[in-house]
C-alpha cells in the first residue's frame, strides 16, 4: 500500500465528503459511538482536571515557601525530644534547650557571605496605653530587622545598636497595633506599658500584609479583626526584663523553659551558597548541640523539594492519564474491529465499485479519530468545568495551564490514529470477493 | 462475428484454484473466450459449475490462479491492487443478486458511489446520479433509503450504480434471482434496452428462458465452457485455439 499518498491524493473536498460520510455512519450508531467516545471522554477530562488541581496546590506550596526568602535559612528552637532527659523526671525543673547567642556569634564569624542575623524572640502579652489594652505580640529583635526583613519604617525611627547595648526601655510598634492605642494622638515620643515596665515609642512600623513571614512560629491573631499586633523591642531589653525563662501551667504542675532565642533567620548573600551555607550551618550547630533542640528550614531547599514532588506527580498524572487513555482507545479498537466485521459486505461492495486499498483505510480511520476527536472536544470541556467546581466548592486553587488542554485534544486524537489503524487495515486487506461473500 | 473488431474480453487458458484442505478443486479449467462489443450474454449451467468465479474473475474481484485475461487488450491478470480497484471502478459495472446497496446511505448516495472514487466533483456527480436514477424510474425516490424500497426498485438503484461511471462490461450475478416475475421482467427489459443502446452485458441466470432472450448463451460445467452459442454448439478448448 502506497502510504505516502493516503492523503496526498486526497482533495479538500474529498476529504470533506469522506468526513461527512464518517459522521453519517457514526450518527448510525448514536448510542454506541457516544460510550465508545466516553473512555476518551474520561481520559481527556481527568488529564486536564489532575494538573489543574496539581499547578493549583504546587502554586501554593511555592508562594508560601518563597515568602519565607529564598536566600534565607530559618532557624527554629524546638523542645528536644525526650530521651535525653528521661532521667530527671521531677516535678518541676527549667528545661533549658534551643538555640544560644553563642550561635548565631559563631555562625556570623566563621559562614562566609552571611549579611545578616535577625535573633527574634517573641511571646504573646497585653500592651497597655493607660486604661487602654491590646493583646499583642512582642518580639525582641535586633536593630537590622526592617532592612533584613524588607519591612518599612513609616514614622520615627527604628532602635539603635546603642540601645540595643544599653538595654534602653524604647519600642517600636506596627501601624495596627499604634493605631489601637493611639486613636486620636500622635504615638510617637509617648510612653506604653507592658506589664510593669514602660518603653517609649520611636517609631512606627508598616503592618506585615500577611502572618505567611512570620514562619508560622506563633499564630499571632490576637485581635478580632485579624490584624496582626506588633510591638518590638531591642532583644537585650526583653530578655532583661522578661527573663530567659518562661514558666508555663500545664496539667498541675508547671514546667518552666529557658530558651535564649526562639527564632534566627540567617540570610545569604549569594544564592548559589545557600546550600553549602545551611550544610556549614548545621555543622556547627551539631557540634555546639548533643541534643536536637533546633531546627533549620531551608526555603530554597523547600522549593527544590516541592518541585521535585511536582515532578513525581506528573508522572503519576502521567501514567494514570496514559493507562486512561490506554483503555478508552482498546475500548475505540475494540468497536472498530466490531464495526470492521459488521460492514465487512459495505467494504466488499465499495471495494467493487472502485475503492482503493487506501480509500478504505482513509474511511475508517477518519471515523476513529472522528469518534476520538469528538471524545476529546467532550473531555476539554468537562476538563475545564471540573476545576471550576473544585475551586468553588472545595476553595482549592486550581491552574489550568493553556497547553493543558490542547495536550490532552492533542493526545486524544493520536489515541484515534494508533488504536484505528490496526482495524482500517483489517477492513482494506480483505479480499473484495471474501468480503462480498461476507454472510 | 468478424475478425476485425477486437474483442473487449479475452480469457486465455484461465484456471481457478482453490486449497481445500490436502486436495485442490479446480473451479475453472482452462477456460479460454473471447468476448466483443455489444455482445448480450447469458451465462447457464448447474451449481458449482463456476459461473461466479468466472464472473468474479471477469469482473477483476479476483485473480486467475493461471493463465491470462486480456481488459480492452490489457493484460489485468497481473496488475497490481490499487490498479484493478481502478479497473473496477471506472470500466466494469456489477449487479448483485442481492443488490448490495449501501444502508446507511440514499437513493442518489448509492449511486455517487463510484463517482465518488473516480474523483468527480460533488455538483457534476450529483447531477449524473440524478439521472440515472430518472433513467431507472427513480426520480421521485431520489432520497429514500435502500430499505424503504422494494427488491426490484432496489436492484434498480444497483443499475443505474453500475452504469455511473459508463462502464465497457456490466456483470451481473443472477441480477433476478431474489425478485418476482414482475420485476425482475422489469430488470430484464432494463438490460434489453441497455443493450440496445450498444452496451455489452454479461448475466449469470438459471433461468433457461434467458438463452432465448440475449444473443449469445455461454454453459459452464465442472469449470469449464460445455457450450458458446457463437460457435454453434459443443466447443472444445482446442477449437478457440485454433482460430
Ligand atoms: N472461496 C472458495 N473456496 C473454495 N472453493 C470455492 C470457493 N469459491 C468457489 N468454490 C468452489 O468452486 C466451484 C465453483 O463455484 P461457483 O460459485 O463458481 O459456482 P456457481 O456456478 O456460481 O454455482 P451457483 O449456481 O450455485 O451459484 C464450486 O465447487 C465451489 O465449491
Ligand atoms: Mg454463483
Amino acid at each position: 500500500m502506497k502510504w505516502e499518498s493516503l492523503i496526498g491524493g486526497m482533495s479538500p473536498a474529498r476529504l470533506k465528503r469522506t468526513v461527512l460520510l464518517g459522521m453519517k455512519s457514526l450518527w448510525m450508531h448514536k448510542l454506541r459511538s457516544l460510550l465508545t467516545a466516553m473512555g476518551i471522554v474520561f481520559g481527556v477530562a481527568s488529564v486536564i482536571a489532575m494538573l489543574a488541581i496539581g499547578e493549583g496546590a504546587s502554586h501554593e506550596a511555592q508562594e508560601q515557601i518563597k515568602s519565607l526568602g529564598s536566600q534565607n535559612i530559618i532557624l527554629q528552637s524546638i523542645k528536644p525530644t525526650d530521651n535525653a532527659n528521661a532521667g530527671k523526671q521531677e516535678r518541676s525543673f527549667v528545661l533549658e534547650y534551643g538555640l544560644t547567642f553563642r550561635d548565631i556569634d559563631q555562625i556570623r564569624a566563621t559562614v562566609p557571605g552571611v549579611s545578616v542575623v535577625v535573633p527574634g524572640r517573641k511571646l504573646q502579652d497585653f500592651v497597655w496605653r493607660i486604661s487602654r489594652n491590646v493583646d499583642s505580640i512582642v518580639m525582641g529583635t535586633v536593630p537590622w530587622y526592617p532592612e533584613m526583613r524588607n519591612r518599612r519604617l513609616l514614622k520615627g525611627r527604628f532602635f539603635t545598636d546603642v540601645e540595643m547595648r544599653s538595654r534602653s526601655n524604647v519600642c517600636v510598634l506596627n501601624t495596627d497595633l499604634a493605631a489601637k492605642l493611639f486613636p486620636l494622638s500622635e504615638s510617637l515620643g509617648e510612653e506604653v506599658r507592658l506589664q510593669s515596665g514602660y518603653y517609649t515609642v520611636v517609631g512606627v512600623i508598616e503592618s506585615r500584609q500577611s502572618d505567611a513571614g512570620s514562619g508560622g512560629s506563633s499564630g499571632g491573631k490576637a485581635d478580632e479583626g485579624g490584624a496582626t499586633m506588633e510591638m518590638l523591642l531591642p532583644l537585650t531589653t526583653l530578655l532583661e526584663r522578661f527573663g530567659e525563662v518562661l514558666v508555663k501551667f500545664r496539667s498541675g504542675s508547671f514546667e518552666a523553659e529557658k530558651v535564649e532565642l526562639h527564632e534566627v533567620t540567617v540570610k545569604i548573600d549569594d544564592p548559589n551558597k545557600v546550600v553549602a551555607a545551611s550544610e556549614a550551618i548545621k555543622h556547627l550547630l551539631s557540634r555546639n548541640h548533643q541534643n536536637v533542640d533546633y531546627r533549620m528550614v531551608v526555603p530554597l531547599e523547600l522549593l527544590r523539594q516541592a518541585a521535585r514532588t511536582k515532578q513525581i506527580f506528573n508522572i503519576v498524572l502521567g501514567s494514570i492519564a496514559a493507562i486512561s487513555l490506554l483503555v478508552g482507545g482498546i475500548g475505540i479498537m475494540n468497536i472498530m474491529l466490531a464495526t470492521v466485521t459488521e460492514r465487512t459486505r459495505e467494504i466488499g461492495i465499495r471495494r467493487a465499485l472502485g475503492a482503493k486499498q487506501r480509500d478504505i483505510v482513509l474511511q475508517f480511520l477518519i471515523e476513529t479519530v472522528l469518534l476520538s476527536g469528538a471524545g476529546g472536544v467532550l473531555g476539554v470541556a468537562l476538563g475545564l468545568l471540573v476545576p471550576l467546581v473544585i475551586t468553588h466548592f472545595a476553595d482549592m486553587l486550581t491552574i489550568v495551564r493553556l497547553w493543558s488542554p490542547a495536550l490532552a485534544f492533542t493526545i486524544s486524537v493520536l489515541t484515534g490514529v494508533v488504536f484505528g489503524i490496526y482495524p482500517a487495515m483489517r477492513a482494506a486487506s480483505m479480499s473484495p470477493v471474501d468480503a462480498l461473500r461476507h454472510e | 462475428m468478424s475478425d476485425a473488431v477486437d474483442p473487449i474480453i479475452e480469457l486465455k487458458g484461465v484456471e481457478k484454484h482453490y486449497q481445500m484442505g490436502s486436495f485442490i478443486v479446480k473451479a475453472l479449467r482452462a477456460v479460454s473466450l473471447k468476448i466483443f462489443p455489444g455482445n448480450y450474454i447469458s451465462i447457464l449451467g448447474p451449481s458449482g459449475g463456476g459461473k461466479s468465479t468466472m464472473l468474479n474473475i471477469l469482473g477483476c474481484l479476483d485473480q486467475p490462479t493461471l493463465g491470462e485475461y486480456l481488459l480492452e487488450g490489457k493484460d489485468v491478470s497481473r496488475l497490481d491492487d490499487d490498479d484493478l480497484s481502478q479497473v473496477r471502478g471506472k470500466r466494469l459495472g456489477f449487479i448483485f443478486q442481492s443488490y448490495n446497496l449501501i444502508q446507511q446511505l440514499s437513493v442518489v448516495e448509492n449511486i455517487e458511489v463510484p463517482l465518488y472514487y473516480q474523483g468527480v466533483s460533488a455538483d457534476e456527480s450529483r447531477e449524473r446520479a440524478v439521472k440515472l436514477a430518472e433513467q431507472v424510474g427513480l426520480g421521485g425516490r431520489l432520497d429514500h433509503r435502500p430499505t424503504e424500497l422494494s427488491g426490484g426498485q432496489q436492484q434498480r438503484v444497483a443499475i443505474a450504480r453500475a452504469l455511473a461511471n459508463d462502464p465497457a462490461v456490466i456483470l451481473a450475478d443472477e441480477a433476478t434471482g431474489n425478485l418476482d416475475s414482475k420485476s425482475g421482467g422489469d430488470i430484464l427489459r432494463i438490460f434489453d434496452e441497455l443493450n440496445d443502446e450498444g452496451k455489452t452485458l454479461i448475466l449469470i441466470t438459471h433461468d433457461e428462458a434467458m438463452a432465448d432472450r440475449t444473443s449469445r448463451t455461454i454453459r459452464l460445467r465442472d469449470g469449464q465452457v460445455e457450450f458458446d452459442s457463437m460457435f454453434g454448439g459443443k466447443q472444445e478448448t482446442q477449437a478457440l485455439e485454433d482460430e
